[in-house]
């Protein structure tokens, strides 16, 4: 039987999460920059102002840090607070916030606070937009213990991820990547909540693992259709969950392959790229067949020139050739 | 091992040379080995002449590599292309000190770079890693290679009678050594039963019976098969204790105790005895010990069993507790089949017994495991028929 | 429920005694090495913490700064629980995972303890907010000192406030030092209650060495932040006696001026007026002495008598326990 589907895109999708969370429960609001009158940076709120008045949907001042511990203090104090920042370059005027008080109350309390509050964030480059809003800081947020950090890629993470994050009684941070809002597709017309625990088999193979997560999934889905043509077949797992990291998953797949490329669009440097290759190195250093490869942004501020841009970012043709080199074939 | 002394030559400068192919005979040691040639291509020069002691590693010949190198791992560098020549083959002799990863028995000009996973599966499979021929090219050796080299290996290779010069007294020594460091190191445990062989004794004459006198099969093949069979069952026994841990071995490959003439004593290894028919287990039984009492083993025998078995039954001898053959941990021994009271349902009737025993690494197992594979073995001797 | 003139002087008296016997007797174990880490004196400031709390009711929510002995103890924490949680002890009020500056006690609504200048200030906008929201009645006491006037999240949490009227007490106890700074070598403009003012936050200064005043002005406070559900802002002017921490020459105060605001001490002037006025006679004021001599030594025995937790524990709390989750690194 067919299950009931409709057309939409990534935008729409959390769009619709929103909406579904505050319907279902009045201790959820949103507030951020631009989240009310404007429809959001990205038009992601639309439409929920006028759904649900300007209490709960609330127009920030330029104050990153001032509103994202607001929205940590509301959530000490009964409230499911959802904080938009604009982008996560942004995010760091409020580190101090996320990873002083955020991730921290809950130990340094001994356990007598907890703080579920949910960060959205967009990620990523590929929209021109330079050096200030381009970045993909979702390793370094997953480097903080006391926060849980998710990357929905798909439509139905996309749907379904905040609700899971809403019920979490711990921060999430949940990035966005930004030219993924255009992303369109199909979606069961009943999607709901989605585990944030698991990373998942995207496309299974036999001789190469690719591990990746966010906006590159779709590129490292592409890279793996070209390498099946050439006769490699690849499997590709999406994180989905940053933090915490679901190796076994990867682990599972890497019994079977014994070759592994990390495709990231984080700096290469102390990357999580680098983080999931030093677990493999610790927990499965006798299945590995070849050397791992990553495949991450050139290391430099994010430029504007849309050539040097995506020059710069993880590209199939570069996933594809760490594969090859990988499985050592050549083309 | 550190050297040996080149023998004989089977080839000559220009001879064609295929992969696999045995080329010439070194004396160790622990008998005349076997020098089996990792590339296909045409014999170039020979570096060290018959009768001359070369230590380990050295260069014996050089192979000028035929048309277009193997795909995959097995390509031979561009440098090495451009000369037009390649190292052939180096010393690749037995050790008495370790089965299953003997240690490099070949210097390489670099280090092979072998990933982690070709790593434990050539420990697995009992693939010397130094001799696969990419090991010297410094190309990377993958999964692929060590399969394809453990195939390689349970290839059968021609043999040739070499010359004898003083290796019994060699042998002694090598004998000595493993057997003092056995019982200095190994905590052996001592097990025996008795097992009614009345049931295979019957099966195999009148299986016997059909056969002509060239297919016959001796009394110990059963018994090797069920043996081979019952480790499978009791992995504990069979594998290696090798830095301070048991690695058991998936492969059952039997270690046939076998005198030599003139004294002495081998155990080379019949490959995957749980895996082969009786019909292969005899054919492989009588070509060892033609090599074995002809003085001609070859490398991966001598190094690979994961286990001893010794039959002494034809000696008139009534049990063997056996010394374990180290870094093995178990030795089963077979005493003579004879006509014994036995009791069965009350009454007391005369049956073929033979006392089957097992020495083994108390490191590694413990009398329960030990007892378990004694009665599987019997229980699998009830069925002879079932022995394929 | 009115307070007889006694009954009220001898809570202020036997506050700001209770804080000032704990810091001495914390300073003398720093010294001999029980407590370790930083670790911050409230000498001098009594008369706030004491002031502020007793004009407080219990719905009310408070956040302190990392000098904040004075304020859990004011706001009812036991000596005994602080102190464990200085020695490092499970039995303290963060079962030693805070110690000195994170003293937390969700119980008394006491939100900590934060050791980061001006980071609390936007947890309680948040919380007053989302008391707003579940129209829940109690304001939010948010203590900070001077220093915190130069961070944003002074600026950012005070427009937040007045933004969106919500019931938070900004209570900014000016020491006159960020830790050796000067207020008038930090702050172009030391006017603090007119910067508040920049943010439509009404308030005023309070002479912070007088525990009377400072009652006084927060209770009125409180009344204008509950009958209008905003923002308001107070500036108690205090000194503290005693080092910033234990690592403190004091090379940025002359001797003579601390001398001259010792002269000005809140105990010692509240109790000469308490007798003066006759609301308490010295032998009234032995027995609070006595009690707060005994509550010390008790505490010093509790947290003495306290257990280490375990190393196994050491990950926990990190995350709230949850069923049917992945695994935490």
């Amino acid at each position: 039987m067919m299950e009931d589907r409709i057309r939409t895109t990534y935008r729409k999708a959390l769009n619709m999460a929103l909406r579904e969370a505050m319907q279902r429960d009045q201790r959820v609001f949103l507030m951020g920059e631009d989240v009310g009158r404007y429809g959001g940076s990205f038009a992601v709120s639309k439409g929920l102002l006028d759904e649900f008045g300007e209490e709960r949907v609330r127009d920030t001042p330029l104050s990153e840090s001032g509103f994202v511990g607001a929205g940590i203090g509301a959530a000490l104090n009964g409230m499911l607070p959802i904080v938009e920042i604009m982008t996560c370059n942004f995010s760091l005027l409020a580190l101090d916030q996320i990873l002083n008080n955020a991730a921290t109350l809950r130990y340094m309390s001994g356990g007598q606070l907890s703080v579920p509050l949910v960060i959205r964030m967009a990620s990523g480059a590929g929209l021109q937009l330079a050096g200030q809003h381009s970045h993909s800081f979702e390793g370094w947020y997953a480097n903080i213990p006391g926060i849980r950090v998710v990357t929905p890629a798909t439509l139905e993470d996309a749907r379904g991820m905040l609700w899971t994050a809403l019920m979490d009684p711990d921060p999430v941070i949940i990035f966005e990547n930004m030219p993924l809002y255009n992303l369109e597709g199909e979606l069961a017309a009943d999607a709901g909540p989605v585990d944030i625990d698991r990373a998942l088999v995207r496309r299974s193979g036999e001789e190469i693992t690719l591990v990746t997560y966010g906006g590159s999934l779709h590129k490292t889905l592409q890279a793996a259709e070209r390498l099946g043509d050439e006769g490699v077949s690849a499997e590709v797992i999406d994180l989905r969950t940053l933090r915490p990291l679901d190796m076994a998953t990867v682990l599972s797949s890497l019994e079977k392959t014994h070759r592994l490329v990390v495709v990231d669009e984080g700096w290469k440097s102390g990357s999580l790229a680098a983080e999931v290759m030093a677990r493999v190195m610790e927990q499965a250093f006798y299945e590995l067949d070849a050397p791992i490869e990553r495949v991450c942004s050139v290391e430099v501020p994010m430029p504007y020139a849309r050539h040097l841009e995506q020059a710069a970012i993880p590209q199939v043709d570069a996933i594809c050739a760490a594969a090859l080199r990988t499985v050592k074939r050549h083309v | 091992m550190e050297a040996g002394t080149l023998v004989e030559w089977l080839v000559r400068p220009g001879d064609e040379v295929k992969r696999g192919q045995v080329v010439a005979v070194v004396e160790t040691q622990k008998g005349a080995v076997d020098v089996e040639i990792w590339e296909t291509g045409t014999v170039d020069q020979i570096l060290v002449e018959s009768g001359r002691k070369v230590p380990v590693g050295e260069l014996l010949a050089l192979l000028r590599t035929a048309g277009e190198p193997v795909a995959g791992a097995q390509d031979i560098s561009g440098l090495q292309e451009a000369a037009g020549v390649e190292a052939a083959s180096v010393l690749s002799g037995a050790s008495p000190s370790r089965a299953g990863i003997p240690p490099v028995s070949r210097i390489s000009p670099v280090r092979p770079r072998v990933s982690p996973s070709a790593r434990k599966l050539a420990e697995e499979l009992g693939v010397e890693i130094a001799s696969l021929s990419v090991a010297e090219t410094g190309a990377e050796i993958s999964r692929a290679d060590i399969e394809r080299a453990a195939q390689a290996a349970m290839k059968a290779q021609p043999a040739i009678q070499p010359a004898s010069s003083d290796w019994q007294s060699q042998m002694r020594k090598a004998i000595a050594a493993a057997m003092a460091r056995s019982k200095r190191e190994i905590p052996h445990y001592y097990l025996a039963t008795d097992i009614d062989m009345s049931a295979v004794s019957a099966w195999l004459s009148s299986e016997n019976l059909k056969r002509n006198v060239t297919r016959r099969l001796l009394p110990v093949i059963p018994c090797m098969k069920a043996l081979a069979l019952a480790l499978r069952e009791v992995p504990e026994l069979n594998g290696f204790w090798i830095d301070g841990a048991f690695r058991s071995s998936a492969a059952v490959h039997l270690g046939m105790a076998i005198s030599m003439r003139g004294g002495g004593l081998v155990a080379p290894a019949i490959h995957d005895a749980d895996k082969k028919s009786l019909d292969q287990l005899m054919a492989d039984l009588r070509d060892l010990i033609t090599r074995v009492r002809g003085g001609r083993l070859r490398s991966s025998e001598m190094n690979d069993p994961t286990v001893t078995f010794t039959n002494l039954g034809e000696q008139g001898v009534d049990g063997v507790f056996g010394v374990i053959y180290p870094p093995q941990v178990a030795i089963i021994g077979l005493g003579k089949t004879s006509e014994k009271p036995w009791v069965d349902q009350g009454a007391v009737v005369a049956r073929k017994v033979a006392t089957a025993t097992l020495a083994a690494d108390h490191r590694a197992s413990d009398g329960h495991s030990g007892g378990l594979f004694l009665a599987t073995l019997g229980k699998l001797l009830q069925e002879p028929e079932r022995l394929r | 429920m009115m307070l007889s003139h006694s009954e009220r002087a001898r809570n202020l008296l036997h506050g700001m005694l209770r804080i000032r016997r704990f810091e001495e007797k914390s300073a003398e174990l720093y010294s001999a090495g029980k407590i370790r880490g930083f670790l911050h004196l409230y000498v001098g400031e009594e008369a706030v913490a004491t002031g502020v709390m007793q004009a407080l009711r219990p719905e009310d929510a408070i956040f302190a700064t990392y000098r904040e002995h004075g304020h859990a103890l004011a706001r009812g924490l036991t000596a005994a629980s602080i102190m464990a949680e200085m020695f490092g002890k499970a039995e303290g009020c963060s079962r030693g995972r805070g110690g000195s500056m994170h003293l937390f006690d969700v119980a008394s609504k006491f939100y900590g303890g934060s050791a980061i200048v001006g980071g609390g200030l936007p947890l309680a906008v948040g919380y007053a907010l989302a008391q707003k929201m579940q129209q829940r009645p109690g304001l939010v006491a948010c203590f900070f000192g001077e220093g915190a006037i130069a961070e944003g999240e002074f600026h950012e949490s005070l427009n937040l406030a007045a933004l969106w009227k919500v019931p938070v007490l900004f209570l900014c106890e000016n020491n006159y030092y960020a830790m050796g700074t000067a207020l008038e070598r930090s702050e172009a403009e030391v006017d603090l209650v007119g910067k508040a003012a920049g943010y439509r936050v009404q308030g005023e200064s309070v002479d912070g060495m007088d525990v009377l005043a400072v009652l006084e002005a927060t209770q009125q406070a409180v009344q204008f932040v509950r009958e209008h559900n905003v923002p308001y802002f107070l500036e108690f002017r205090t000194y503290r006696f005693r080092a910033h921490s234990m690592f403190d020459p004091e090379l940025y105060r002359s001797k003579a001026e601390v001398e001259q605001w010792k002269q000005r001490c809140p105990i010692a002037g509240f109790s000469a007026c308490a007798l003066r006025e006759g609301w308490l006679t010295p032998e009234a004021i032995h027995v609070i002495e006595d009690e707060v001599a005994q509550e010390i030594a008790h505490a010093v025995e509790f947290a003495e008598a306290g257990t280490w937790e375990p190393t196994e524990m050491l990950s926990r709390d990190v995350y709230t326990e949850r069923k049917g989750t992945g695994t935490v690194p």
